[in-house]
């Protein structure tokens, strides 16, 4: 194991035992003694206040390749029906951040037939170049395509940074492209910025159902490629007087696909995509069936939509794709009001990036205000319809 | 059908509490449980081998005592079981990690389906399925709710997109990963139970599945982990008192200040 702990200078204190996000340290007779659950993920080096525990064969640094060939960063412009994704905009954002700290370009990768109008718009957005690759297989989703458009595409320019969404489409095909140029991806970011002395990415991160944070970086291959999580990023305001480069890509060898796509349903009364909603209305076991119906009433009034515990969508009061949480969706608005919502450690971890979260509860000991930025204590059945009633009265006026 | 399932073993987050205190998490003492996107994954699995015949094997990378996880799949209706263990893994991310277990993978000899869970919910990077496809160069469906038809060579699915679903179709074999949706996994019976007790699990290491030392665990892992921290406790936190009336005039005062009304 390459981690070891210094049985001399150890003097037995535990905090290497209670930081260890992977429950891998017991303490035998006053020692820590690392056990077979570690990971290496050196959080008890950093721990440890007498410097007992080192990390002995910190893997060398051998860099892959020659890194210094690889520059800019990349945005993967992912479209669907031809309508490029908000969270799309939000990355071009963030990367002409990150493209500024390095002094180097912004480029956007799009894929699919017709598309010279959003490729203009991307330059508008805050690109510097857009790669747009025209192939009627990329129109729609395909895995096997959309893998190796982006590979090829990535090891003939050699971009240094590569982000796309963690939609359904990112998380699905992106992972197969950084195992094939044979480079680290890091799921679902909700944090990115640059290491100003080796000029890395830090990838931060929610694991754990968001209970801990981690930040990553990729320090030896290229390039260095995360997923975003939707809704956390800004996007810029439109500049129309930007200007940029548009470079159309043919695919190196024709694209083919193993998979086949047969009929895309949209699904009636969701068409609402809840994981970009900016406004979520949630119900839980609290609620009842018939509470449901108050909250669609409040959701429509703010512009929202309806979310659902795991308990609520078990008892068959609203449909599974509502479910938010760790076996649901994972969701970032800016207001969500969690409405007789316990709180659960399942739930949560779909919540954490909201932006504010305003929880009502009979409980004044339920978990859910542990993180509610507003806290009302109080029965929905009362607070509820009057504030249906106090919304009905200041749209009328 | 010759189908695999990769199986991993995670905390158990129903276990997992918080500190009211400091708001972090206690993870001392928290029992370890099948991934439980992996029981859905095992599931179908015993499902299609009910309906079509053949085997279901189950692989899982880890510690030793990973093997637990073997037992309660066998349980569960799978036949096979392949526990990948060595300290040489220890560290490995996803990339590593996809590596390995395609490498075990392509021992159990010609598979028409491997199924993992969506995600493992420790990390919850939902990478590895897409990895393994890529290292067994065989064709991916992430997110699939429903097998609706395996026929020909060819199996039809339903995956779950953001605001609905697409039906899918793809040649075998074929990797997919499976969500909460797609069935609700069985009880172990007792028959299941008492051959899981009687099962021998043999650990393969690196050199028996013939693992490149640059490729697995620590090493092999491009991604590294900088920094681990419990995420900052939320300030401000505002209460609103009162009887009901005067509380949701005061939250619409307060939604309208923010803008939202
Ligand atoms: C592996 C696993 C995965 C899971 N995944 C998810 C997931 O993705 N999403 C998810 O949500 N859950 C998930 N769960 C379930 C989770 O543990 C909880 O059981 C669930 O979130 C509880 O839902 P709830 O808050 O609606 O119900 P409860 O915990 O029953 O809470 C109901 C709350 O309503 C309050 N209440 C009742 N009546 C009123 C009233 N009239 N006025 C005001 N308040 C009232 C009560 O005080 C209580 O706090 C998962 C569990 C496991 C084991
Ligand atoms: N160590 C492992 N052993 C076996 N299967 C794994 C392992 N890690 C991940 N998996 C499989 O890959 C899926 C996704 O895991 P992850 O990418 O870690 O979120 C899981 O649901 C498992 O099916």
């Amino acid at each position: 194991m390459p981690i070891i702990v210094k049985v001399d200078i150890c003097v037995g204190c535990e905090a290497c035992v209670n930081e260890c996000p992977f429950g891998a340290i017991e303490m035998k007779d006053e020692k820590a003694v690392i056990g077979d659950k570690c990971t290496l993920c050196g959080t008890c080096v950093d721990t440890c206040p007498s410097f007992a525990i080192e990390m002995t064969d910190e893997p060398k640094a051998v860099p892959a390749a020659d890194l210094s060939a690889y520059k800019g960063v990349w945005v993967f412009a992912e479209q669907r029906n031809k309508k490029i994704v908000p969270v799309a905009r939000e990355l071009i954002g963030e990367g002409r951040r990150l493209a500024d700290l390095l002094g180097e370009e912004l480029s956007a990768v799009l894929f699919g037939n017709g598309m010279d109008a959003e490729a203009r718009s991307l330059i508008e957005a805050g690109a510097d170049r857009v790669y747009q690759v025209e192939d009627g297989l990329l129109n729609e989703f395909h895995e096997d395509a959309y893998a190796d458009a982006l590979s090829q595409l990535i090891k003939k320019y050699k971009p240094e940074i590569v982000l796309a969404g963690a939609t359904s489409i990112g998380r699905a095909f992106v992972p197969i492209v950084a195992t094939r140029v044979r480079t680290g991806l890091t799921a679902d970011c909700t944090a990115l910025d640059i290491d100003r002395e080796n000029k890395n990415l830090l990838q931060t991160r929610p694991a754990f159902g968001g209970n801990i944070m981690a930040t990553i970086a990729c320090p030896n291959n290229r390039p260095q490629m995360a997923t975003v999580r939707p809704g956390v990023m800004k996007s810029l305001l439109p500049d129309a007087a930007r200007t940029g480069g548009i470079i159309k890509e043919a695919p190196a060898s024709p694209l083919t696909s193993r998979t086949k796509l047969l009929e895309t349903i949209e699904e009636a009364g969701h068409k609402i995509n809840i994981s970009e909603a900016e406004i979520i209305v949630s119900g839980g076991r609290g609620m009842g069936e018939k509470g449901f119906e108050l909250l669609k009433e409040i959701a429509d009034m703010l512009g929202g939509v309806v979310g659902a515990t795991r308990a609520a969508v078990d008892s068959g009061w609203m449909p599974y794709p509502h479910q938010i949480g760790q076996t649901g969706r994972t969701v970032s608005p800016r207001l969500y009001i969690a409405c007789g919502i316990s709180g659960a450690i399942q739930h949560l971890a779909g919540i954490q990036s909201s932006d504010m979260i305003i929880a009502i509860n009979k409980d004044p000991d339920a978990p859910i205000f542990n993180v509610a930025d507003i806290g009302i204590v109080g029965d929905v059945f009362e607070v509820l319809p009057a504030f249906a009633r106090k919304l009905k009265e200041m749209k009328g006026r | 059908m010759n189908i695999a399932v990769c199986v991993k073993q995670v905390p158990d987050a129903s276990e997992v509490k918080i500190d009211k205190a400091t708001g972090t998490m206690v993870r001392e003492g928290v029992p370890a449980v099948l991934n439980p996107f992996d029981a859905y994954a095992v599931e179908e699995a015993v499902r299609l081998k009910e309906k079509h015949g053949g085997k279901v094997s189950a692989v899982t990378m880890g510690p030793p005592q990973a093997g637990e996880v073997l037992k309660h799949v066998v349980a569960m209706g799978a036949d096979d079981v392949m526990l990948i263990s060595d300290r040489a893994f220890a560290g490995a991310d996803t990339w590593a990690t996809s590596y390995t277990l395609g490498l075990g993978l392509k021992k159990l000899g010609p598979l028409d389906l491997v199924i993992c869970g969506k995600q493992a919910i420790d990390g919850d990077t939902a990478q590895v399925g897409p990895g393994v496809a890529e290292n067994l160069g065989l064709p991916f469906v992430a997110y699939v709710r429903r097998i609706v038809d395996v026929s020909g060579g060819k199996m039809r699915v339903e995956r779950l997109i953001e605001d609905g679903y697409e039906v899918v179709e793809v040649s075998l074999p074929a990797v997919i990963t499976v969500v909460k949706e797609i069935n609700a996994p069985r009880m172990p019976s007792l028959k299941g139970k008492m051959k899981a007790k009687s099962l021998e699990i043999k650990p393969l290491s690196a050199q028996d599945i013939g693992a490149e030392a640059e490729k697995i665990g620590l090493a092999g892992s491009p991604t590294k982990v900088m920094k681990v921290f419990s995420p900052p406790p939320k300030g401000n936190r505002e209460k609103i008192d009162g009887a009901p009336e005067e509380q949701a005039a005061r939250l619409a005062e307060k939604l309208k200040a923010l803008k939202i009304i």
